[in-house]
């Protein structure tokens, strides 16, 4: 048998099966009938290691990695250091099972209470669970838990809300009677006076999104003030880099946290894994969905970690847990971990300091280009929207040829915003690729606009 | 161990991002920053690596030690697939390019990968139509749920119950009522399967469909397994394949040819992507004709020209249910799992699982209670019952193996078996392993009739003993600033 | 098993202390056993109305969740909460200090769908 992975020899399996007392592997199989066997089974021929690597090294291939992203839309390119991935690398963590045996699982689930304490002070929150699918499920696990708290069934989203995220919440929950409101889209902030209008005391959550997917600032301390009247529950999604400066979701007095974690040292990897984070009040903890580590002692008194209120479990309340999740992302939760350890304290100012300035040199020097709007209604971060004199689309393909992924057209997303598109601009974008990519826009848009 | 928080030493710094060359220094006004500054860690580079190296060695793992977790399939993940996973080309493609004008153009490797992996599990399994969107096997299973609500819907059926075995998995119950179902659970019979009987008396108009794992959590084949498909085909409803268990009849058995409609797949269990200590998983899923209307968007599909598309247009379909494509990077590392093994590769996988785990089975029954003495699949299931009659109970067995320097097999699951010990050794362990762990379960037996009493004291050699786990529920702390306040 | 004589009791091992018109609700030493270290209760807030078997609080040890059912309908006049500081007195004391709430009785005739203390002994039997 050429197969590495597998260690047993044919003198091992003669021996084996002589206390099996059976005289074939084939015996072992006895209860799957004859007419059950596979109709057919027909895969390819195994390769080498080495062949194995050439075959998806040429797929690598076929993909276009070297174009400069510009693109965003709640997925970011972020520089991340080297340590990250030799220390997710080792065997010790990404080999490692569930800590359900927390004697032997301690480096686990201190890394997990470690990482729960770096998302709680990152959103002003007092408990984080230990990480959920991706920013996306968060939301929806939210949305579940806040109708679990108040028992409502209506739910208000911001017109700001990633559309992503609002196209999984509708096919979640498109089997259990909620009643959804959209609040309509701008490209500013949040609309107070109609948000006033469609809170009511029927209202379980409202789902608030800073910065918003067109890149607006926002503080929604008013907007939660106003839902704490009615009773209703304030979910908030964030997007962890930009709370190196601004107000977080804690201070704003928001009731349930949530967000997409791949900025905090995840590669794009075409769509994941990536990280969903949930941090609430305390008062809120059993509500919460997902694994939660806890610290507690030993029989000898030494500190040590293990999973806490597991009764909130599938494993444990069946069809009456809190959500079928049976897993969080540890691996993702870890990577994450290492990353805002490495980063810190000041580096996390710092960090965010430089996507914010490189954001505003980008918008500073498109706005010298004729014809280029850039929407000035509310303050940004490292993400805006601009609106082109033609559709965006047109010009984002056409900046392909020059080497750039220039943005995201909202076309796709919204009907009627087909000139629109938004820009992101990270860290490590430097002053000559953002000055080329002034060029490109500025030479496309000129080029098409002949053309028409 | 202390807490990376109590190593920071005020202005340390671990990392530099690139400069800010750009000339100015751009403000967010007053009322949109943040007051009390982010307490991340102040650490060098150094600190930080030997912080996580250290917390490291404190974790039983593949690489470190047999694992022999029933349901779990703890078998080696080959490190050549780390390697794929990592490759730039893929690892730094952002997922909205193939959603940009021409984009499919910049990801045609990415999406090749996909569109294979999806008829290669075809293949697998005798399923028609795969999605590789599901972020997780229990993701899946409410992704398949929603499908099977969705088909009913479509037919105009009234549909309330979905049947469960009382075998099953927790996550089954649990997606079954977050998709709007209610349970109806059917006890095994004595040889462990599902009692037929006792279905056809259950079965209405009313049941939406039938979750059932094969083998089951028994570790056993039920070899009605077509009868029950047509009982429940008889009422329009839909047989659902939880493939936690797929990695032993590989080869064997495809759920597509013996009645099932849908299924998930569990890619860290059969095609050994790593566990990474609770995820992330992929959990893709398949369906018969039938359901394929109701998949979730986007869809891959292959042009004329062979190149790969997506694909949005299916008005049936249960929507978006993960932001793009599913956890790429774990899809890559089961393509290339699956590409390396190849059709002999895949047979030998359920073969040697197999074999290894009735060679356990034969080696403990004449010491551990064997519930149902029959050929076993990839997994037995023990009960210690005559240990806990001398108060060592499956536990108290866990503990002691841990100073063996041997993970624990899963104790206390499946539920319908008292002091169960579940033992799920894998094929890629080795005889000579499997013999040293047969070795250290006799004598925990052993030690249960001579000294019963030294269990309370395991385990004696992990960096810990057993945590109070009533203390950390009662006082809870789960984040490191909130204990001063 | 610690069966307390003047109770009455449900099949879910709720007790039931009638007094007049209110009564006091717990669980027996049964559940608490069965339930192990007690790590958390919920109750419901004075003048919630519940109807009987209608589950009115919610129980967590460390390896089990449990709901509590209201042994006959009524209003809560009280609740013990001693309890939500210090959920382990249902542990030590299920039938004096781990008491969860007192009621004002619905309807008296309920009682009739209750076990008595030797039924609810005989049906322990049982399922043990």
């Amino acid at each position: 048998m050429l197969i590495p992975y597998i260690a047993n020899t044919d003198h091992d399996v003669e021996e084996m099966l002589k206390v099996i007392g059976v005289n074939s592997i084939d015996d072992l199989f006895v209860d799957i009938q004859p007419h059950q066997v596979p109709k057919s089974f027909n895969l390819p021929k195994g390769l080498s290691e080495y062949d194995c690597l050439k075959r998806i090294e040429q797929l690598a291939l076929k993909n276009s990695t070297a174009l400069i992203p510009f693109i965003g839309g709640g997925y970011y390119d972020h520089y991340i250091p080297a340590a990250v991935s030799s220390i997710i690398s080792r065997g010790e963590f990404y080999t490692a099972y569930t800590p359900y045996q927390p004697e032997c699982s301690q480096g686990t689930l201190q890394a997990l209470y470690e990482y729960q304490s770096a998302i709680c002070t990152l959103t002003g929150m007092e408990v984080s669970n230990a990480s959920l699918y991706d920013g996306g499920t968060a939301i929806y696990e939210a949305v579940m838990m806040a109708m679990r708290i108040n028992k409502r069934k209506k739910i208000v989203m911001d017109g700001g809300l990633n559309p992503i995220y609002r196209k999984m919440l509708r096919s979640y929950t498109h089997n259990l009677s909620i009643d959804f409101q959209e609040l309509p889209v701008a490209h500013g902030q949040s609309d107070r006076a109609h948000i006033k209008n469609v809170l009511d005391d029927k209202t379980s959550a409202i789902i608030l999104q800073n910065p918003n997917f067109f890149g607006a600032i926002d503080d929604h301390s008013d907007i939660i003030a106003e839902a704490k009247k009615h009773g209703v529950l304030v979910i908030e999604s964030v997007y962890p880099i930009s709370l190196g400066l601004l107000k977080t979701p804690g201070e704003m007095g928001a009731d349930i946290v949530t967000g997409e974690g791949q900025s905090l040292g995840l590669p794009l990897n075409f769509g994941g894994p990536y990280l969903g984070f949930m941090a609430t009040r305390k008062q809120l903890v059993r509500k919460m969905p997902g694994r939660i580590i806890g610290k507690t002692t030993d029989k000898k008194g030494r500190d040590c970690f293990v999973n806490t209120l597991q009764a909130r479990e599938q494993h444990i309340r069946r069809e009456k847990a809190t959500s079928n999740i049976c897993t969080n992302v540890s691996l993702c939760a870890l990577q994450s971990l290492v990353y805002m350890s490495l980063i810190g304290k000041q580096g996390f100012k710092e960090l965010a300091q430089t996507n914010l300035n490189k954001a505003e040199f980008t918008r500073l020097e498109l706005e010298k280009i004729e014809g280029v709007n850039v929407k000035r209604s509310a303050p940004t971060f490292n993400e805006f929207t601009v609106e082109l004199p033609m559709d965006a689309s047109l010009v984002v393909e056409a900046m392909i040829a020059d080497g750039f992924a220039a943005g995201f057209p909202l076309g796709q997303y919204y009907q009627g915003m087909e000139r629109y598109m938004i820009i992101a601009v990270t860290e490590k974008r430097s002053k000559k690729e953002i000055l080329d990519y002034a060029q490109s826009l500025k030479s496309v848009l000129e080029k098409l606009s002949s053309s028409v | 161990m202390k807490t990376i928080f109590d190593k920071s030493v005020n202005n340390r710094r671990g990392y530099f991002s690139p400069s800010s060359d750009v000339g100015l220094t751009a403000e967010v006004p007053q009322q949109f920053k943040r007051e009390d500054d982010c307490q991340w860690p102040e650490l060098s580079e150094l600190d930080v690596v030997r912080h996580f190296t250290q917390l490291s060695q404190l974790n039983f793992s593949i690489d470190t030690n047999f694992y022999p977790l029933g349901s779990c399939t703890m078998k080696y993940n080959p490190k050549f697939t780390e390697v794929a996973a990592r490759m730039t080309g893929f690892s730094q493609l952002h997922p909205l390019l193939p959603q940009l004008k021409q984009g499919e153009t910049l990801t045609q490797g990415a999406l090749e990968v996909l569109y294979e992996m999806e008829r290669l599990m075809a293949e697998m399994t005798g399923l028609d139509h795969f999605t590789m969107q599901p972020l997780a096997g229990a993701h899946g299973e409410l992704t398949g749920v929603m499908m099977m609500a969705a088909y009913h819907k479509a037919r105009g059926n009234k549909k309330k119950y979905v049947i469960v075995p009382d075998s099953s998995h927790g996550t089954n119950p649990a997606t079954v009522s977050i998709a709007g179902y209610e349970i109806i659970s059917i006890p095994s019979n004595e040889d462990g399967v599902m009692d037929i009987e006792l279905l056809k008396e259950k079965v209405t108009d009313e049941v939406a469909g039938l979750m059932i794992t094969s083998p089951n959590t028994h570790g056993l084949f039920n070899s009605q397994i077509d009868k029950i498909s047509e009982i429940i085909h008889s009422v329009d409803g839909i047989m659902y394949y939880d493939g936690a268990n797929l990695n032993a009849v590989l080869g064997r058995c495809r759920p597509g040819d013996v009645g099932f409609d849908v299924m998930h797949i569990n890619t860290h269990k059969t095609f050994t992507t790593p566990h990474g200590g609770g995820g992330p998983g992929a959990g893709p899923v398949g369906v018969t004709k039938k359901l394929e209307p109701f998949l979730p968007i986007s869809r891959i599909i292959k042009a004329d020209d062979g190149s790969y598309r997506l694909s949005y247009d299916h008005p049936k379909s249960i929507g978006y249910i993960a932001p793009f494509y599913g956890n790429f990077s774990l899809l890559l590392r089961a393509y290339a799992y699956i590409l390396l093994l190849g059709e002999e590769g895949l047979r030998a996988v359920s073969n040697h699982a197999v074999l290894n785990a009735n060679y356990i089975k034969e080696q403990l029954k004449s010491v551990y209670d064997l519930p149902f003495d029959r050929l076993c699949m990839h997994e037995c299931v023990f009960s210690a019952k005559n240990q806990a009659e001398r108060n060592v109970h499956a536990i108290d067995i866990a503990k002691f193996l841990i100073d063996q320097k041997i993970h624990p097999p899963t104790v206390y699951f499946p539920l319908t078996v008292k002091e169960s010990i579940m033992i799920e050794p894998t094929e890629t362990e080795s005889k000579q392993m499997i013999d040293v762990f047969i070795e250290a379960m006799k004598e925990a037996d052993q030690l249960s009739k001579t000294q019963p009493e030294k269990f309370a004291e395991f385990p004696q050699t992990t960096p810990v003993s057993r945590p109070d786990e009533v203390k950390a529920a009662r006082e809870l702390n789960t984040n490191y600033f909130s204990k001063k306040s | 098993m610690d069966v307390e004589a003047d109770f009455l009791y449900t099949k879910e091992h709720e007790w039931i202390n009638i007094d007049g018109n209110e009564a006091t609700i717990g669980i027996s030493e049964y559940a608490q056993s069965a339930l192990g270290d007690i790590t958390f209760i919920e109750l419901p807030s004075a003048d919630d109305e519940f109807d009987q078997f209608e589950q009115f609080a919610s129980i967590e040890s460390v390896k089990a969740a449990s709901d509590i059912f209201l042994p006959m309908a009524g209003k809560i006049l009280e609740v013990n909460t001693e309890l939500e500081e210090t959920p382990g007195l249902i542990n030590k004391s299920c039938y004096e200090k781990g008491w969860m709430v007192k009621i004002q009785i619905a309807e008296m005739e309920e009682s009739s769908n209750l076990l008595t203390a030797e039924e609810y002994t005989n049906y322990l039997r049982s399922v043990e």
